[in-house]
């Protein structure tokens, strides 16, 4: 037997991640490994978007594209993000 | 700024001709990069073409300087709105290029040594349309926009023209760039103002 809910029921636990401040969660780069708070990325704006890079290695962690009808996040060079629990 | 000429009947396009929709001309060279500027020694840069079947050749910076140059003045169209027009560029055509390497692919797949790609149908890259550049406006390509090499494909966006080029992969399915797996539209036509992906 295949278990499995739909996407719905991560809300909960995703309203957790996607909140106003995510700068003080942690980031593990996929290219190195070196885990940093979200701060710390070196973020380049004079681009068509804005990409991070991680401080160690310079590999791209984060896209952020905006375009008139969406908010684009590529996170392909983010392995996690790690939140501190609330209130902390 | 008005660039038509009252009664003008002839068939040479007018500067605003000449502008996308949605673009701005600008007189100087706006410097676009999504890190920082890469240190790029001839001595140690080398163009590859890679095809479909993994067949490779590569030039170093002196037989590439020996191939033959050409000296297009283009005009050219950022996705951030500005465009800027009569640049001439001093290069080697994708033609003089592809003409090393047996491919049936479709699309192509330009890399620059810091990992940026940008795709394109090869159709697009041929017949003229599309160099690498090592010089501009008479004077050896400034590393800020893209020196010792960069592509220029001038009829698309900008961002197709990557800087600090290192080769072209060709491929028999299109594969998204950098900023199409990030939104930003697979083939980007400025005449049709392809900024976004569709519908978006």
């Amino acid at each position: 037997m295949d278990h499995f809910v739909d996407g719905n029921a991560l809300a909960g636990s995703l309203r957790q991640v996607f909140r106003p401040d995510i700068t003080t969660a942690e980031a593990r780069c996929a290219g190195c490994g070196a885990v940093r708070p979200v701060a710390d990325f070196r973020v380049y704006t004079a681009a068509p978007g804005a990409v991070a890079r991680c401080a160690a290695c310079g590999q791209v962690t984060l896209q952020l594209v905006q375009s008139p009808g969406a908010l684009w996040l590529g996170m392909s060079g983010l392995s996690y993000l790690r939140f501190p629990p609330p209130g902390r | 700024m008005s660039a038509l000429t009252p009664g003008f009947r002839g068939g040479r396009r007018t500067v605003s001709d000449r502008v996308p929709p949605g673009q701005y001309l600008t007189e100087g060279f706006p410097v676009l990069s999504a890190g920082p500027t890469p240190v790029v020694d001839t001595g140690e840069w080398s163009f590859t073409v890679v095809n479909e079947v993994g067949e490779r050749v590569s030039w170093d910076w002196a037989a590439f300087s020996r191939l033959p140059h050409e000296s297009p003045t283009v005009d050219i169209h950022c996705v951030t709105r500005w465009s800027k027009l009569d640049t001439t560029w001093r290069g080697v055509s994708v033609d003089t290029l592809l003409a090393e390497v047996a491919t049936a692919a479709d699309f192509a797949v330009v890399h620059s040594v810091d990992g940026y790609t940008a795709n394109v149908p090869l159709q697009d890259l041929t017949d003229g349309q599309a160099w690498v550049v090592t010089g501009y406006e008479g004077a050896p390509l400034a590393a800020e926009h893209g020196g010792p090499a960069r592509f220029l494909v001038p009829h698309l966006y900008f961002w197709k023209s990557a800087k600090w080029v290192s080769g072209i992969t060709l491929h028999d399915e299109d594969q998204p760039g950098f900023w199409e797996r990030a939104g930003y539209h697979d083939y980007g036509d400025p005449w049709l103002e392809q900024r976004y992906q569709s519908g978006w």
